[in-house]
């Protein structure tokens, strides 16, 4: 081991770590496992892949949107942000691009997680991990970073194409306060899909086995935004049931109790709070009935959308710590064998 | 017997999960650049008490000294100084051997100019040089069982830890290991810290050897040191010629405590030298010896005297 190294620093470096003096300072090793998880997912096939997908998605989203803002646009030339429409309007049954966000992104925060700590253990690469100069905990927080970044990009790549196409169909582009929405809109997106991130870390913590985390995440997923609809409708009827005489009363009393039980799920929130922010025009995140709709012709700026979706990214974002912190005392709970 | 000042060093070392005791008051040294044998069936407390050396788990009780630095208080810097190839060492398999390599002492903080050229040497050394740019997926066994010692060297550590490092490798590779290991001894003066359950294979190996079982220190020394305390050690092989019946002549010398037939010769077990003696009787029978060895207490005689007992208390930690 006597390499031929000329460079004095490099040697003063070789003799602080072989000497290991207390100089060295093993700090911010999170950022190196980030580093590594994050080129990691970067080069995967999967992140490929779904990038692909909701870019796809997105596309279809804001093609079927494009046509109907243009034949409208001749004569609602005064409407302000237009370009938003883009991501809101779901004529021809597609769902909008930030409902689809909803739905596919959490799928990229599972696929960035789901594997994150017991991947380690099955390749039996843990033990090598945790006997390098670092902090137990700076690589279950080095991975979350890195989860986010990759998802942080992802959501990026996603934007930019959906929304250049759309620029493109339209003819026109973002006006500088809808950037600072669609900017926004962006953030909501990265910590919505960072809720799923957390969770499915979580998952990979407690469970030795990845396809078990990837099926109980995907389980979750597929109840919390597809059928968490119908089940919330199911049990609004119950309790609040509307017959056939309805008084206006009853059928808002039903409403609003199926939306309370549907802010079970954090789709619900992300929808809300990205709905407030990508259309200036609305005034509430509470139930709308048709006569309220414009009853107020003034659009709102960004600051009182931010108001208006306040509790829900709250709870969003305390929802993500919360899933985080618990992965986290969960792994430095967990013997290094077992 | 440890040579020079000792690099590890252990008192009363405890651990205990819930009820169950997996190292139960360890004391022991070892010396700087000794090759270091723990001993011991699966489960008696040898992987427990790396991790407590490396920091990885918290001592019940008891003090643990490595490299002059306590394990739980500065994990990190004898993190830095131990290089440790886990039993059933894995590696980031879509990763090519350098990459994997580049992680550790990334994780190391070797700037990444002195990492190359240590990625290399060390690859080298223990004989991958050619397959640095190959998946590790693609690796046998033995290759990525020397490929951990690599990734443990690549932090030039004053002391390597293998634990269990012969398992599930071909007879060839075990021979392979152990020649790299002798050399990293010789050549670089590195302290090694070998676990096995093998006796067989590690014992040429090692300097001295610590034998477990349930998380008990039995004996500790060179493989001389612990035959010398087997009780069994006056055993001879004897070949005569000449006498009617050996077995009542031999049988009849004082101190000899049995004499059976054993691999074409008459094995006598006695409680002290009693070769004159044997000799003395053969030839006063009117025959004459033509074979007398004395049988050492040789591996098997120390494996089962020290591991069998073991066996007969419940094993208290499973591996």
């Amino acid at each position: 081991m006597t390499a031929v190294v000329t460079d004095t620093a490099a040697v003063q470096e070789r003799e602080e770590v072989t000497t290991a003096s207390p100089r060295v300072r093993y700090r911010g090793g999170w950022r190196i496992v980030a580093g590594k998880e994050f080129a990691d997912h970067v080069r995967s096939v999967r992140f490929v892949l779904l990038v692909v997908l909701i870019a796809l998605a997105g596309l279809a989203s804001v093609h079927s949107a494009a046509g109907p803002i243009r034949d409208a646009a001749e004569d609602a030339s005064t409407t302000p942000s237009i370009f938003l429409y883009l991501f809101t309007l779901s004529p021809d049954r597609v769902p909008a691009f930030h409902e689809f966000l909803g739905i596919l992104g959490p799928l990229l925060g599972i696929a960035f997680g789901f594997d994150a700590i017991n991947a380690e253990r099955s390749q039996r690469t843990l033990p090598r991990l945790v006997s390098q100069p670092i902090h137990r905990d700076e690589i279950i927080n080095g991975k979350f970073v890195a989860g986010l970044g990759a998802i942080a990009l992802a959501l990026a790549a996603v934007m930019a194409i959906v929304g250049g196409y759309g620029a493109f169909r339209l003819g026109l582009g973002p006006t500088s306060s809808d950037m600072a929405r669609i900017i926004a809109f962006y953030v909501v997106a990265v910590v919505y899909v960072g809720l799923w991130l957390a969770m499915s870390i979580l998952f990979s913590v407690i469970s030795r086995r990845a396809a078990t985390t990837a099926l109980t995440a995907i389980a979750i997923w597929l109840v919390l935004t597809l059928f968490g609809g119908l089940i919330a409708g199911v049990i609004a009827d119950a309790i609040r049931p509307v017959p056939d005489e309805a008084t206006v009363a009853q059928v808002l009393d039903n409403a609003r109790l199926d939306l309370n039980i549907r802010r079970v799920s954090p789709d619900q929130l992300y929808r809300e709070a990205t709905g407030v922010l990508l259309n200036p025009a609305r005034q509430t995140t509470g139930v709308i009935i048709t006569e309220t709709v414009g009853a107020l012709p003034s659009t709102l700026a960004l600051r009182d959308s931010l108001l208006l979706a306040w509790w829900q990214l709250v709870v969003i974002v305390a929802v993500t710590i919360a899933l985080f912190a618990a992965a986290y005392i969960v792994f430095l709970r967990q013997e290094v064998r077992a | 017997m440890s040579s020079a000042e000792p690099i590890i060093t252990t008192e009363g070392l405890t651990k205990r999960y819930g009820d169950r005791v997996a190292v139960d008051q360890l004391t022991l040294e070892v010396g700087r650049g000794e090759v270091f044998g723990l001993l011991g069936p699966n489960g008696a407390g040898k992987t427990t008490t790396i991790l407590m050396l490396l920091g990885l788990t918290e001592p019940t009780s008891g003090r643990v000294r490595v490299d002059g630095l306590d394990p739980t208080k500065d994990s990190l810097r004898v993190k830095a100084r131990v290089g440790y190839v886990p039993d059933e060492v894995g590696f980031y398999d879509d990763l090519t051997a350098r990459e994997n390599l580049r992680y550790t002492t990334d994780l190391n903080r070797i700037p990444r100019r002195e990492a190359n050229a240590r990625i290399e040497e060390v690859l080298d050394a223990v004989g991958l040089g050619d397959a640095i740019d190959r998946r590790v997926g693609t690796f046998s066994r033995g290759m990525r069982q020397r490929l951990g010692v690599a990734d443990a060297l690549a932090k030039r550590p004053s002391i390597l830890i293998l634990d269990e490092p012969t398992v599930n490798i071909d007879p060839e590779g075990v021979r392979e290991l152990l020649a790299l290991v002798e050399q990293l001894r010789t050549d670089h003066g590195v302290t090694v810290l070998l676990s096995s359950h093998l006796l067989h294979q590690v014992q040429q190996s090692c300097d001295r050897m610590a034998i477990f079982v349930a998380g008990k220190l039995r004996a500790c020394g060179t493989v001389e040191e612990l035959a010398a305390n087997l009780p069994d050690r006056w055993t001879f092989d004897v070949d005569v010629t000449g006498v009617e019946a050996p077995e009542q002549v031999l049988a009849g010398v004082a101190g000899v405590a049995s004499c059976t037939r054993a691999e074409g010769r008459w094995r006598v077990h006695a409680d002290h030298d009693v070769r004159t003696a044997l000799h003395d009787a053969v030839v006063d029978a009117g025959g004459r010896l033509t074979h007398l060895s004395r049988v050492a207490a040789d591996l098997d005689a120390i494996y089962h005297e020290y591991f069998t007992q073991a066996s007969e208390q419940p094993e208290e930690v499973p591996a």
